[in-house]
This record gives structure tokens, C-alpha cells and sequence, in this order.
């Protein structure tokens, strides 16, 4: 158990270091080192708890309080939050007087401009990651690319997207 | 909406007490589906009016610079900017304490009743959903690369690494992120 708490924060503050872009572009490492390093479950499980965590209210990342309570009960979900949360906020806090003083230093922009398409490379990659974990079934194939059709040309609330796709999901059609 | 931002500075409210910003967070954190970002501008700047147009726009790119989340990474700054590390914490406590009770119900849920199989069935179309609505948001940060080659090779190595070959974030990252920033600055020249 305490190797498993162990395991997790070692794991959880590195990645919260790594999130750079956001926290999907963690996305692939954390199901890397959850399911195919550590074996705590398996992709299929990973992809269902992103999707509750999809569902709850919050930032992005609340599939790390899930996976760390999953893990490890409530103590998995204290570590592994305040392995997530803290480190990056520490750099938050000593990055605050910092960026003021080197607001007009041409590096400051290079450096922002450099980081987007390496986010937008990652960010692809967990996209195309927890699609095929989700996906065993045409009909779930079906409901992803509706989705993401629906969230790019259309201003419905992603809610409702959800919701049309557990809908779809429940009446089990094309599903074993 | 700008037109109510004419005069940021005269419209900004009194400083936030540590407990005013755990509270804001915290309503934040509980209305915020599908991501907070959006619903994080209207609520500081245009309701609580905590920060001008112009600090909430230059916060951000700080937040969206460092490693961490957007807007976790805002509620520790403004917390900070505001009130120090009470006001750092109180902003972070606030922002996930609503969504953390939240997800661990629906996991006690989502445990209790997997094997029932209306609700497996449920949760396939609901994961599958998700995924989609993370497809759109790498669409919507990638259609900016289409003019620009070296981005879209850094973008595509990127995911051939971390898709395919399945290589660490940490390399990865390691590598591509000088490159990228020195594509950049030579660009920029």
C-alpha cells in the first residue's frame, strides 16, 4: 500500500511538471505509466474514468483525484492530488514576479510561441490514445466522430454532447 | 460585452479577502462543464470584476505558459497576486474542491453498478462521447498549424512519439520543446 502511495506521488509530480499546454497533453504518459507500467487497470477502465471525470464540473483534470482514489482509496486521491497540483502551482507562484519583469523580452514570446505546436502534437496523441481505448465498437466510433463533428461546427454546450452519447450508449445498440 | 469594459480600472472591485477567493473559486469550480477556461473570464473579469480585461488576458498566458492546468494554475495566481500563499491556496482549495467530491461520487456510482449492463452500455456511449470532444479540442489546436510547416512537423513528431512509438512524455518533450522554441525565434528574426 505505502509503495503504491509512493509510486503514485513519484508519478503524479512529475507529470504535474510535464503538463505544459494544459492537462491533456498528460494524458498519454499518465495512461502509460497507469496501465501499461504499473497494471493498476486496464485502458478500457483509464478511458471510462476520463470520461466520468469528462462529466463532473471542473477543470480538465479531475481523472487524476479518480485514478488516485481508484488506486489506492481516499488516501491514493490525497496524494495524488496534492502530487498534481503542487508542484505546478510552487512554479506558478515563483513564475508570478518573474514573468512581470521579463514581460517585453523577446524570448518570453519565442518560448510561448515554440510550446504550441508541441501541445498541439501531444494533445493530438491523446486524443487518437483514448479514442481507440474507448472504442471497441463501430457504434462507439459512430458517437466519437458525431461528437467531435458536432463540437467543431456547432455552439451546442458539450453537456449535451455527452448526454446524446450515454443516450445512444444505453439502448445498447451495436454494443455486445 | 467590451463596452462595459471602457473604464477597467475605475469598475475593478475591492481586493478579495482569502475567504472571498476560496468562495469564488468554489463557485467556479461547480458551474464549470466542459472545461473552465471560458466560464473563468465571465465570472472574474465581467462578474466579480477582480481583474481588468487586460490583467485577465496577460495572467492567462502566464498560466497557459507554465506546466499545470489553465485555469488551476490562474485561481493560484490571481490567489497569490491578491492575497499571498493564503490566497494561492485558498484559490486552489476552491477551484477543486466541488469537482473532487463530485467525480469520487460518480466513481462510487460508476463501481457500484459496472456490472449491470444498461449502465456499461451507458458509459461506453458516454467514454466514446468524451473522446470525441477531446478530438474537436486537438482539431481546434491544430487548424492554426496548417500555414505553418515547421509547426506542423514539430506537431506531427510529437504525436508520432507519443501515439505511436509510445515514448515517455519527459524525452519527448525534452527534445522537441528547444527545437520548437528555436524554430521560433529563427522565424521571428
Amino acid at each position: 500500500m505505502t509503495d503504491t502511495l509512493v509510486s503514485l506521488a513519484i508519478i503524479f509530480s512529475q507529470l504535474s511538471l510535464l503538463a505544459f499546454g494544459g492537462g491533456n497533453t498528460i494524458l498519454p504518459e499518465m495512461q502509460r505509466q497507469v496501465v501499461e507500467v504499473h497494471h493498476w487497470m486496464p485502458a478500457s477502465e483509464f478511458s471510462a474514468l476520463f470520461a466520468l471525470a469528462q462529466a463532473a464540473p471542473g477543470p480538465n483534470l479531475m481523472i487524476v483525484t479518480l485514478v488516485g482514489w481508484h488506486v489506492a482509496g481516499w488516501a491514493g486521491m490525497l496524494v495524488t492530488s496534492v502530487a498534481k497540483f503542487g508542484p505546478s502551482s510552487i512554479v506558478t507562484i515563483l513564475a508570478l514576479h518573474a514573468w512581470d519583469r521579463f514581460k517585453d523580452r523577446p524570448w518570453r514570446r519565442h518560448a510561448q510561441m515554440g510550446l504550441v505546436p508541441v501541445t498541439a502534437g501531444i494533445v493530438a496523441a491523446s486524443a487518437a490514445l483514448i479514442a481507440e481505448a474507448s472504442n471497441p465498437t463501430a457504434i462507439a466510433w459512430a458517437i466519437t466522430a458525431f461528437t467531435a463533428v458536432m463540437a467543431l461546427k456547432t455552439r451546442i454546450h458539450p453537456l449535451w454532447l455527452l448526454a446524446a452519447g450515454s443516450l445512444v450508449g444505453l439502448t445498447g445498440f451495436g454494443q455486445p | 460585452m467590451d463596452h462595459k469594459l471602457t473604464s477597467p480600472e475605475s469598475a475593478l472591485a475591492p481586493t478579495p479577502t482569502v475567504r472571498e477567493i476560496f468562495s469564488g473559486f468554489l463557485g467556479l469550480g461547480l458551474i464549470s462543464f466542459g472545461g473552465a477556461l471560458p466560464l473563468a473570464r465571465r465570472a472574474l473579469v465581467e462578474q466579480r470584476r477582480w481583474l481588468s480585461a487586460e490583467e485577465f488576458t496577460d495572467l492567462l498566458g502566464l498560466c497557459q505558459f507554465l506546466p499545470g492546468g489553465n485555469v488551476i494554475n490562474l485561481s493560484v495566481a490571481m490567489g497569490m497576486r491578491f492575497r499571498g500563499v493564503p490566497g494561492a491556496l485558498a484559490g486552489l482549495l476552491g477551484l477543486i474542491a466541488g469537482p473532487s467530491l463530485v467525480v469520487i461520487g460518480l466513481g462510487v456510482l460508476y463501481e457500484n453498478t459496472q456490472n449491470d449492463p444498461h449502465v456499461r452500455h451507458l458509459f461506453a456511449g458516454l467514454a466514446a462521447a468524451a473522446a470525441g470532444l477531446l478530438i474537436s479540442m486537438a482539431v481546434k489546436i491544430l487548424l492554426p498549424l496548417r500555414n505553418k510547416p515547421m509547426g506542423a512537423l514539430i506537431a506531427a513528431l510529437g504525436f508520432i512519439a507519443i501515439a505511436i512509438m509510445r515514448l515517455p512524455l519527459l524525452p519527448t518533450m525534452l527534445v522537441l520543446t528547444p527545437l520548437s522554441i528555436y524554430l521560433a525565434a529563427r522565424n521571428a528574426q
